[in-house]
């Protein structure tokens, strides 16, 4: 038992350690600072020296497809959920691996992409392949402001959207909060889906939980290290759905190094949380509190 | 012209300082617990507005910037408003009026909010502008707080500098009580605006309790 321990400690730490390899750009942005490492041919955005606590996004240079991190193939899995989005939001961009991916699958399908950092957004074009074109579009603006501003427009709205913006260290307590979610919501055409990216060992799980249970009801909940939320505007799909569904995918993962069939036995709706968690409000939004233990 | 002054420390024996003892320990609780306000206003300030134009760096700009505006218009009047017979009951009322002053923000801050954010989208001018209409009023009388009170501490001018520095380290020492315990444990225990409320309520009881303090009084 120890011994398995010990075994998972280390991966972890290896995991959380990377070589963070040769620093080739670096940038100071108004929110914190933008660096961009190599090493062996993989190259990784972070946002601490020597990636100290973690790598936001990585590419191979080699095949930049390639998805590096497991948590951006999980987010893929929304895709069974919603098969043929034709409006795709990204919050967050990061190294702009999502964005980027999700333009391959569906050529046809118009990506707005929302980044509160400028440098962010210029490090991702420059380093790691992000383009944007009038398929892909970039606003470098808050995610909650960009959302409340499309609601009061009222003429536009997605068939997917993505939650790619709460860190391991800091999460934006005014994304994470029942309010936010109902607009997200709000935003989201009839059957549209949410996929927001966030972890499993968090001490906010329950929280999180029931605060997406609060405005979605039943949602999949694809667990690794990562955690992805997979949540529907309307009904949610059966399993069966989705395992349909996935089969038009059977081989536009490739590309991305995975097949479809890895993501299926994740897929699990059973809520694994104290459902007597407080529910976060914008009144009620310790998020980074309850997350650092207290 | 009756003068209301606090008594150094030398009067016959402590029942009769007392009184003097009581009058400059509320001065001090009155300007600690108006540091502390201050900073828990400003705190929660940036969390209200933050639903409405977002947490960006440009939010908190807006913020600070209008609470640092605030106070040193507030220094300025209060120093001024003190020249005229200043008395302790006037200054608990100060205190009281700086709290009555945040029920819009209770009472209307989100609809005003949602109507400014509709209006006014840009997350620099719109929270500027947001942060003014509502903890403007609040944070300038509560500005006014610690120069009146250095004018009600001061006896002789060979003491005002010790007096008015102690005054300070009791605001600023409210000023950091009040960002450390807000943004550590009222927000992981209470909603917004039950915090609100309760510094509202504090400062109306610290105003009540400051106005039946009867300094002892000089001819």
């Amino acid at each position: 038992m120890s011994r398995i321990a010990l075994a998972l400690l280390m991966l972890l730490f290896t995991a959380a350690t990377p070589a963070a390899g040769t620093l080739i750009h670096s940038e100071r942005s108004q929110y914190r600072e933008v660096l961009v490492y190599e090493d062996a041919g993989t190259r990784c955005l972070c946002f601490t020296h020597g990636c100290a606590i973690g790598r936001q996004s990585c590419i191979e240079l080699s095949h930049p497809d390639h998805m590096v991190f497991e948590y951006t193939r999980l987010m893929l899995g929304a895709l069974f959920v919603v098969p043929d989005p034709h409006e795709i939001l990204v919050i967050g961009l990061g190294g702009g691996t999502l964005p980027r991916a999700l333009h391959e699958l569906l050529p046809a399908a118009h990506i707005d992409v929302v980044e509160i950092d400028p440098a962010v957004v210029r490090v991702a074009t420059q380093y790691f392949g992000f383009q944007s074109s009038p398929q892909m579009s970039v606003s470098t603006e808050d995610g909650r402001a960009y959302v409340r501003r499309l609601l009061r427009e009222g003429t536009h709205k997605y068939d997917l959207i993505m939650l790619d913006a709460y860190e391991r260290e800091y999460i934006p307590e005014h994304l994470l909060t029942r309010e936010f979610l109902r607009q997200v919501q709000q935003l989201l055409r009839p059957g549209g889906v949410v996929a927001a990216n966030t972890w499993s060992s968090s001490r906010l799980y329950p929280n999180e939980s029931v605060t997406y249970h609060a405005v979605f009801g039943d949602f999949y909940n694809l667990k690794r290290g990562n955690r992805i939320i997979l949540a529907s505007s309307g009904a949610l799909p059966s399993l069966d759905q989705i395992r349909h569904n996935s089969e038009a995918f059977a081989d536009a993962f490739t590309p991305f190094g995975f097949a479809p069939a890895l993501l299926l036995p994740l897929f699990s709706t059973q809520a694994d949380w104290d459902p007597a968690a407080r529910v976060l409000t914008d009144q009620y939004s310790p998020a980074n509190l309850l997350n650092a233990g207290h | 012209m009756r003068l209301r002054l606090p008594l150094s420390i030398r009067g016959p024996g402590l029942f009769a300082t007392l009184p003097a003892i009581m009058y400059v320990a509320m001065l001090y609780l009155l300007a600690g617990w108006s540091g502390f306000f201050v900073m828990g206003i400003e705190l929660l300030g940036g969390r209200l507005l933050a639903p409405y134009f977002g947490s960006s760096i440009y939010v908190w700009g807006a913020i600070i910037t209008v609470f640092m505006l605030a106070l040193s218009l507030g220094y300025l009047i209060g120093g001024r408003y003190s020249v005229h017979s200043p008395s302790l009951r006037r200054l608990a009322l100060i205190v009281l009026a700086a709290a009555l002053t945040v029920l819009p923000v209770l009472l209307a801050g989100d609809a005003l909010l949602d109507a400014l954010s509709a209006r006014l989208p840009d997350p620099r001018f719109g929270s500027l502008l947001a942060a003014l209409s509502l903890f403007f009023v609040p944070t300038l009388i509560s500005g006014m707080v610690s120069p009146y009170a250095v004018r009600l501490l001061v006896a002789e001018r060979e003491h005002a500098g010790e007096r008015a520095g102690r005054l300070y380290f009791i605001s600023t020492f409210g000023s950091a009580a009040g960002t450390l315990l807000t943004s550590f444990y009222f927000v992981l225990w209470f909603e917004l605006n039950q915090i609100l409320w309760g510094m509202l309520a504090v400062s109306v009881f610290i105003a009540l309790l400051a106005c039946r303090v009867r300094p002892r009084k000089l001819s």
